[in-house]
């Protein structure tokens, strides 16, 4: 039997923007167990909810993690709004929707380039950085904010897009939707991407299913969960279907997110056309008294808000489950078997945010 | 050395922050901001960099960690402290695990303000920091040539 070492993967890593430790347990080359180790980016926020009064903690739910910070601020607002049965206008409901397909475009785009970039790609991980800097207009445009908006509120949304913006929008969506099929295309069918990427990092459909895993990860592998198919916010007035692949592998996984690109472009280019007119917030009267787990499917899947209100202005307690947590047992599953060379790719492949996972 | 400054190598580490600074400093690198035209190169070794770019309000794991890459860059170096949170914990500051800006725990040169900090004004911090990094270079041959002088001055003692 060859000899076992130990390689520490993180936390100061070129492929990783944030720190994330794994004990790599190789025989040679090969991976035969991998121990991950979190708690560099923990800053316990949700003991926040008690200093901060509960429509102040938007700001800070929504800087949980900057890359799905919208859909963080909506989750919380409709946790916050079904307990204190406050109904949102239908525009801001349309609104909402836009503005989490835009996160989640930029948060794919972004995800597609470090991918491209794990794998050595280069040139590919340029050009998904360079697309997804229209998606960041538009939410600079629209909101004010590249990567934090804060225009979700509770009881509405905090900003309106007019009419102008929303024919330019739909207007640049075409041209938009051409690019990303493109650049879809190198990702689905160039053979140096389909050599690296299948059949590595394979995990099936039952494994995927009692794991726990979310999001991407899981639809890669056959699970069709997706968040939007309950309706919430304005997902229930267009209808969704989630896209769904089943070889469970990393090619699987990213062939799910560039669809799911498509399918964004979709959903906005018909919030588009639907969008109700009237206003966009109600005035939130008292103070929440009660609990509810708020849920929404972010890029990376399907996050949990437990909020628990005592009648006062501060929650007496908030717990948040993020999509990368529940990707790690998946993780850990995946990497035995891999190369040390294919480990910055298996680990991108569910698309870890760490500032989510240890809030 | 004095083509130093033309391109310096940084070092991105994410201190605990919420990933919001971190994607705008990679965003600098990308086709539109594109900082490579001015030599500046994105590394992932602290031995290699000139410059750390940090984000984040410092939680107790991360601060030996932080220590750690501060002191494994080879002097001249300056430290880039991006975004509120690096600067003063920004609105985390009020968090049990956060020890609240990056001076805290290692010398910090310039703060870029920000929540989250603009690729504009992430390059503008990094440019101002090049000129720190340029005082810190001469100051530094400065003192190396004194020494060199004395230790010419003591060799043409001892040989007469």
């Amino acid at each position: 039997m060859p000899e076992r070492i130990i390689v520490p993967f993180g936390p100061q890593h070129p492929v990783l923007p944030e720190p994330i430790h794994v004990d790599l347990v190789l025989e040679d080359e090969k991976v035969v167990e991998a121990i991950p180790s979190i708690g560099y980016i923990h800053r316990g926020l949700e003991q926040l909810v008690q200093k901060r009064e509960y429509t102040e903690y938007v700001y800070v739910a929504e800087r949980i993690c900057g890359i799905c910070s919208f859909i963080h601020a909506l989750c919380y607002s409709q946790g916050i709004e079904h307990i204190m049965g406050v109904e949102v206008p239908d525009r801001a409901r349309y609104l909402r929707t836009i503005w989490s397909e835009c996160s989640r475009l930029h948060s794919h785009l972004l995800w597609l380039g470090l991918f491209a970039d794990s794998m050595g790609f280069e040139n590919l991980f340029m050009r998904s950085w360079q697309l997804r800097e229209s998606v960041l207009d538009v939410l600079e445009d629209t909101t004010g904010g590249r990567v934090i908006q804060g225009t979700c509120k509770v009881g509405g949304v905090r900003r309106d897009i007019g009419q102008e913006k929303l024919d330019e929008m739909h207007r640049a969506l075409d041209p938009f939707e051409q690019n990303c099929r493109d650049l879809g295309d190198v990702f689905l069918n160039d053979d140096t991407v389909k050599y690296r990427l299948q059949g590595l990092g394979v995990i099936t459909k039952d494994e995927a299913y009692d794991l726990g895993a979310a999001g991407p990860t899981a639809r890669g592998s056959g699970v069709a969960m997706d968040h939007r198919e309950t309706g919430y916010a304005a997902y229930g007035d267009l209808g969704f279907k989630p896209v769904v692949e089943t070889a469970g592998d990393c090619y699987a996984r990213c062939a799910v997110r560039v669809k799911e690109v498509y399918a964004s472009i979709d959903l906005i280019r018909r919030a588009i056309e639907e969008m109700p007119g009237g206003p966009i917030d109600v005035k939130v009267k008292g103070t929440p008294d009660g609990e509810y787990f708020s849920r929404a499917e972010q890029p990376r899947g399907e996050v949990v808000h437990y909020l628990k209100g005592d009648g006062s202005k501060h929650l007496a307690r908030a717990r948040i489950r993020t999509p990368t947590l529940a990707n790690i047992p998946p993780l850990v599953k995946m990497l035995p078997g891999a190369q040390l060379a294919d480990v910055p790719v298996v680990v991108l492949s569910i698309d870890p945010c760490i500032s989510c996972t240890e809030r | 050395m004095a083509f130093l400054k033309r391109s310096p190598w940084i070092l991105h580490y994410d201190a605990s922050s919420c990933n919001g600074c971190d994607i705008e400093v990679l965003a600098c690198l990308t086709p539109l901001y594109d900082v490579e035209r001015f030599g500046i190169i994105n590394t992932g070794n602290p031995k290699h960099a000139d410059i750390l770019l940090i984000t984040g309000g410092i939680n107790a794991q991360n601060r030996e960690v932080v220590e750690n890459i501060y002191e494994q860059i080879p002097e001249p170096k300056v430290v880039v402290a991006v975004g509120a949170c690096a600067a003063t914990g920004g609105v985390f500051r009020e968090c049990y695990n956060i020890v609240g800006g990056i001076d805290k725990v290692i010398p910090v040169d310039v703060y870029v303000p920000g929540c989250a900090a603009r690729p504009e004004q992430i390059i503008d911090g990094v440019v101002t920091a090049l000129s720190i990094l340029e005082e810190k270079r001469a100051k530094m041959t400065g003192a190396a040539r004194i020494k060199e002088d004395a230790r010419h001055a003591e060799q043409a003692g001892e040989s007469t």
